[in-house]
């Protein structure tokens, strides 16, 4: 096969992967370094403004001054992403191992439910927990039927609630990698295990989990990811009362019009997802060896 | 040292009646020995070693290992090892972590583990691939470690299911040899499933024929292959001629079983007198023996083999005969 035949061949697959994620982050970057626009859009001259405002304030005098608003948001994100992350293991491992020790017929039905959210908008669904959660909602509404509380919890408008809109949105994705690994694992391993002693515990600790990390590895980034990038969650069911990293970056889009500074913002959390995903094929290179 | 006491087993289908694997087996293994349990596919072999390992639980009888009743211990919990089919190393361990496994669960302490570890590789003469991982053995070093892994914690019993069906036949004759002198050198009781009826006959002690979930027939490999009980036993077991007795101008409610080795094959025009007489209908030359195939004239085929054998050939006439006591006679 010639080179230019070979070129040919992957010519499509390098178009779709240029079109689609080259060149939207090739762009981001690029507007990070221009100077907002007014009426939206970027234009010259370039500069590195952007991410200056990222840890400093321009004064009166158009002297810079830290200020560390900014970076506790994005920090402030992380943190929420790596707590929905755990949460989202923690819950997602043992319902992928229950659906793994199912019948195959039952199999199907509970992973279909595991995907069921995907058909229905997560505007919609995240709408739903704010029903569920306010003052007069589903959860206080029933606590007080039960006569646990007389008056309703503050259930909405905090962290925990925007916890659980992510963990809601997000443990699919932790489930199916981990599933997907533990599907594969020999049963008579755990077999052999137990015939070699190890109770219920070791086994778990020793055979299942070393062989079902590279999916809980997985899921962790396809969770931490889109959490750490997410607005609706935080935007519906936090209040917009404390900004997260996701939000801002839309407002940045739409209201603020400030789009380097928005591209600015995007490139950071960039950065901080491929370094995730840079340790994390380190440590799997090294589970390898 | 395991007594299997009217032990049953049967599976639920969804759609059909119950399974039943296994109708009330009654066995006693005994110390030291190496013990096999024999059967085409389907006949409850492998559903027995599950019992004793503790995979399954029985739907009825009793099962004592070295005296104690085992029906409410979980495998951690017996003093039993498995050998798997497919050897179920662990991948993400090494030769040694997996050899070492067994004893590290039984909390040993780590001097007598790294003792007992370079004991089991010794064993199976894998001294120098404790550091490898099992994805990088042959398939005949794979079931070594196998052997070594289940063999490290010292069991009372080590249960082997077909080990040695996945390797090719060079290895697998090697194997035999060397899982004999295994159990020999350790004195642990083997149990052995296999449906390879010369490997039973080449390494075991004792045989347990079964099929369709009943033992039909216990004994040395000798026993069983020259009194055999049953005409499944008889066709499972080497070859044999199954002839019928009207065949032979006897009881025709009976079946005379024959082995070719025994059968003598002249010419008719010798003038000797035998059991039958018949015509050659093929000859298989073997190398040290020669297989004639004759058919009866009243219809019936038998084999015979012979070394060296007379100057025949096919379409001869000839007269069978053989020596009474070799002969069996079975109800049909």
């Amino acid at each position: 096969m010639g080179p230019t035949r070979t070129w040919l061949l992957i010519a499509p697959a390098m178009l779709v992967i240029g079109i689609f994620m080259v060149l939207p982050l090739f762009l981001a970057v690029a507007y990070s370094f221009m100077t907002a626009n007014p009426y939206g859009g970027v234009t010259a001259p370039a500069t590195f403004d952007a991410y200056l405002q990222f840890l400093y304030q321009r004064d009166f005098d158009d002297s810079l001054v830290f200020s560390p608003s900014y970076a506790l948001i994005i920090l402030r994100s992380i943190y929420l992403a790596i707590a929905t992350t755990i949460i989202c293991l923690v819950l997602g491992l043992p319902v992928a191992w229950y659906i793994v020790c199912q019948t195959p017929e039952r199999r199907r039905i509970l992973l279909f439910a595991v995907t069921l959210p995907f058909w229905i908008n997560t505007l919609i669904r995240t709408y739903c927990w704010i029903l569920i959660l306010r003052d007069e909602g589903l959860a206080n509404g029933a606590l007080r039927h039960a006569g646990i509380i007389s008056d309703p919890l503050p259930l909405l408008y905090n962290d925990g609630s925007i916890l659980l809109g992510l963990v809601y949105t997000f443990l699919p994705f932790m489930v199916l990698p981990i599933y997907s690994t533990l599907e594969r694992i020999d049963p008579r391993l755990i077999e052999a295990a137990h015939d070699l002693y190890a109770g219920r515990a070791a086994v778990f600790r020793r055979i299942v989990w070393p062989l079902a990390r590279p999916g809980a590895l997985a899921g962790a980034t396809l969770v931490f990811a889109p959490a750490l990038g997410s607005f609706l969650a935080p935007d519906l069911l936090g209040g917009g009362k404390k900004l997260l990293i996701g939000s801002l970056i839309q407002m940045q889009f739409t209201s603020s019009r400030n789009w380097p500074f928005g591209a600015a913002l995007s490139t950071v959390v960039t950065v901080v997802v491929l370094t995730v995903f840079v340790i994390r094929s380190r440590k799997a290179q090294e589970d390898l060896r | 040292m395991i007594d299997i006491h009217s032990v049953s087993k049967s599976f639920v289908t969804r759609d059909a009646d119950p399974v039943h694997a296994l109708n009330l087996v009654s066995l006693e293994i005994y110390d030291n020995e190496f013990f096999t349990l024999l059967g085409p596919s389907g006949c409850g072999k492998t559903t027995l070693l599950r019992l004793i390992a503790g995979f399954e639980a029985p739907s009825s009888g009793a099962i004592r290992i070295a005296g104690n009743d085992v029906a409410a211990l979980p495998p951690q919990k017996r003093p039993v090892n498995t050998v798997f089919q497919s050897y179920a190393l662990f991948p993400h361990m090494s030769v040694a972590e997996n050899v070492a496994f067994g004893l590290e669960m039984q909390k040993a302490p780590r001097s007598l583990i790294d003792e007992r570890v370079r004991e089991a590789l010794a064993m199976v003469r894998l001294e120098g691939f404790a550091a490898r991982r099992p994805a990088q053995l042959s398939g005949g070093q794979q079931q070594r470690v196998a052997v070594a892994r289940a063999l490290a914690p010292k069991p009372s019993v080590l249960l082997l299911d077909e080990p040695l069906s996945a390797l090719d036949l060079k290895l697998r004759k090697g194997m035999q040899s060397e899982l004999k002198r295994l159990q020999r050198e350790t004195g642990i009781t083997f149990v052995l499933v296999t449906h390879d009826q010369e490997e039973a006959l080449a390494m075991s002690d004792r045989i347990a024929v079964m099929r369709s979930g009943d033992v039909l027939q216990v004994g040395t490999p000798r026993d069983i292959y020259d009194n055999p009980q049953d005409r499944f036993v008889a066709d499972f077991i080497g070859e044999s001629n199954l002839l019928p007795g009207a065949t032979l101008g006897r009881d025709p409610a009976k079946t005379i079983v024959v082995r070719p080795e025994h059968i003598v094959v002249s010419p008719a025009s010798d003038g000797t007198k035998g059991h039958a007489t018949g015509a050659v209908s093929a000859i298989t030359f073997l190398g040290s023996d020669t297989l004639y195939e004759v058919v009866l004239e009243e219809g019936a085929k038998l084999h015979s083999r012979s070394r060296g054998g007379a100057a025949l050939s096919t379409g001869d006439r000839v007269v069978v005969d053989w020596a009474r006591h070799l002969e069996r006679e079975l109800a049909n």
